[in-house]
């Protein structure tokens, strides 16, 4: 059984199918890349994942539960953890503090135990940070902990959305063009994190990514898109020499 | 330059994030308390007024501020908390009992009025909130039973701990002690995770719902917090008035709060009170340069508003972060003396950000 499914999913802004009858699985433990070109609905398809948009046909299964009804903000208390293709930090805040929102769904105070700041609230803020340096000693970011995000250059940013998506504790991440903007030595050491997220800290990772040589080295299986609908699916290599694919996206 | 070397994670989570801190907020809460002995009863007037300036101030900056909501109603909370404390007094209640159940009353009026207007943002929500100004101030004008209508209501000065209202220090105590103690709620509440959850709404609504902020909650939550702290201001306005009528609680004072957090500085509990300071002296020195203007300029009665406007457009053109804003800057320059640069503060154009999520 997967882990994660999605089932006929339709999505249609009028006559736009943006996406159409699209199914697939993924499995616990997987690095599972969605490709193709734009406006194939890539990112359309983790907008519905996260409840951002409503699907006109189908469902979402994650462990066994259906989610397509489930609440946009109760859809990371089940574990599901996104970041965003252009960045939606927020911007007037540390890094720090950024990365302290990503632990708001353990959040256990009432606004009388915070305007009175009690010591359970200390306490819960001591955990937080714990949680916290965590995944800042994980992704290397000791040296930005009390910089704004305004004054960060973007490679950093990128990776500070990485960090807050993982102080939500995920069990599936969703990650929407994680290398877009990256630098060669950037893009290469996120290829390592991103295993080490699968490995060390055993998260399923979806990924929308256009970078190819990348996906093929992280990825264990690749979902193609186009126009909304399932062009093929399978593992890397299998798709590198897909014919349709090859039409589709990387040409000739 | 101060380098502080962290060793626990109670040093990010304190108030005082240093003994320098401690030493000038202490001296300036001494200066504050012995300031009757030099200042006679009419600054002392003043300056209680400011003090409940910077208290409904608080409640403004939470919502704007810090969750990004504009108010151009807010005067109806002051109002809301002026005539439920002026009741309740007239009607025997003790002075320490009704000050909580005014907090209360406004925290759920912020609530109610909250859940529906917040499906607005932008431009409308500005729009609708004005409309509650004009709303509530009706309000106070027919709800006869309630608030005398436009007879108006007087406030009862009732004795507490023995004290008279009517005494200007000891008013000026009790004006600084619900200062300082609104002061603490708020940087409280900032601290913790509904206030981190005000500040995700304000930058990306989008990404605080992914992290799980409930946002119909947080901004309900966010504008019946603030109502409760300019609640609360409004009843200490209430003694400060005497005498409650209708059309103090206009569209005017309303602009006035939304003066005091654009020229104090947006996003700063520190600029709620330089804003307060601004805004509560800038009407005695209108009046002082009215005397040495022509007096075809000088009488002018839209004096006071025209100015207030051009102060306010003046701010957002030129220090969008106020006065608070500036003190960093000043502050930053001498720390750094003399290698500051002026595009430290200037603002990176960012154009990644996009709708399409």
């Amino acid at each position: 059984m997967s882990l994660f499914e999605v089932k006929n999913i339709t999505v249609a802004f009028g006559g736009v199918k943006a996406l159409n009858d699209v199914s697939f699985g993924v499995d616990k433990g997987e690095i599972f890349t969605i490709i193709g070109p734009n406006g194939a609905g890539k990112s359309t398809l983790f907008n519905v994942i996260s409840r951002i948009y409503e699907p006109s046909k189908g469902e979402i299964y994650f462990e066994n539960q259906n989610i397509s009804k489930t609440k946009p903000h109760n859809i990371s208390k089940l574990g599901i953890a996104r970041t965003f293709q252009n960045l939606e930090l927020f911007e007037n805040a540390t890094v720090l503090q950024n990365l302290l929102l990503g632990r708001h769904i353990y959040k256990r105070t009432n606004i009388l135990s915070e305007v009175f700041f009690t010591p359970s609230a200390r306490k819960q803020e001591h955990e937080y940070r714990l949680k916290v340096e965590e995944v800042i000693d994980f992704l290397d970011l000791q040296h930005y902990r009390d910089t704004l995000i305004n004054g960060l250059p973007y490679g950093v940013r990128k990776n500070v959305e990485l960090a807050r998506a993982l102080c939500t504790d995920p069990k599936l991440l969703l990650l929407d063009e994680p290398s877009s903007g990256l630098t060669n030595e950037e893009t290469i050491d996120l290829g390592f994190w991103i295993k080490d997220i699968q490995s060390l800290l055993g998260i399923t990772i979806i990924m929308i990514e256009h970078d190819m040589s990348f996906v093929n080295k992280v990825s264990d299986r690749i979902l193609a898109l186009n126009y909304g609908k399932i062009l093929a699916s399978g593992l890397p290599e299998e798709i590198k020499n897909n014919a349709d694919v090859k039409q589709a996206y990387m040409g000739e | 330059m101060r380098f502080i070397f962290k060793t626990k994670y109670s040093q990010d989570i304190n108030i005082a994030k240093h003994n320098g801190d401690r030493f000038w907020y202490s001296l300036l809460i001494l200066i504050m308390v012995a300031l009757p002995l030099v200042l006679d009863d009419f600054y002392l007037g003043e300056i209680s007024y400011i003090c409940i300036l910077s208290i409904a101030g608080i409640g403004l900056m939470i919502l704007s501020g810090y969750t990004g909501l504009a108010s151009l109603g807010h005067a109806a909370f002051l109002g809301v908390g002026a005539y439920t404390h002026a009741f309740l007094l007239t009607n025997g209640i003790p002075f320490y009992a009704s000050i909580p159940i005014v907090i209360v009353v406004s925290f759920l009026v912020g609530a109610a009025i909250g859940i529906p207007i917040l499906r607005l943002t932008g431009m409308y929500l500005a729009i609708a909130t004005l409309a509650l100004g004009f709303i509530a101030e009706h309000v106070f004008i027919k709800w006869e039973h309630f608030t005398g209508g436009n007879r108006g209501l007087p406030v009862p000065q009732p004795e507490f701990l023995g004290m008279s209202f009517y005494d200007s220090v000891f008013f000026y105590y009790v004006c600084l002690v619900f200062l300082i103690a609104a002061m603490f709620a708020a940087i409280n509440i900032l601290r913790s995770p509904t206030g981190r959850a005000f500040v995700a709404i304000r930058d990306s609504e989008i990404a605080a719902q992914s992290l799980g902020v409930n946002l119909g909650l947080y901004k309900a939550l966010s504008f019946a917090i603030s109502g409760a702290f300019t609640g609360l201001a409004g009843a200490l306005l209430a003694h400060y008035i005497g005498y409650l009528a209708p059309d103090i609680f206009n569209i005017f004072l309303s602009l006035t709060l939304l003066l005091l957090i654009v020229v104090g500085g947006m996003g700063s509990l520190h600029g709620t009170v330089f804003g307060a300071i601004f805004v509560g002296f800038l009407p005695q020195l209108i009046a002082i340069c009215r005397d040495y203007l022509p007096s075809s300029i000088g009488s002018q009665p839209g004096l006071e508003p025209m100015l207030f406007g051009l102060i306010l457009v003046f701010f957002i053109l030129y220090e969008p972060l106020g006065i608070y804003g500036r003190w960093m800057k000043i502050k930053l320059f001498f720390e750094l003396f003399p290698t500051y640069k002026r595009q430290t503060f200037k603002k990176q154009k960012v154009f990644t950000k996009s709708d399409r999520v």
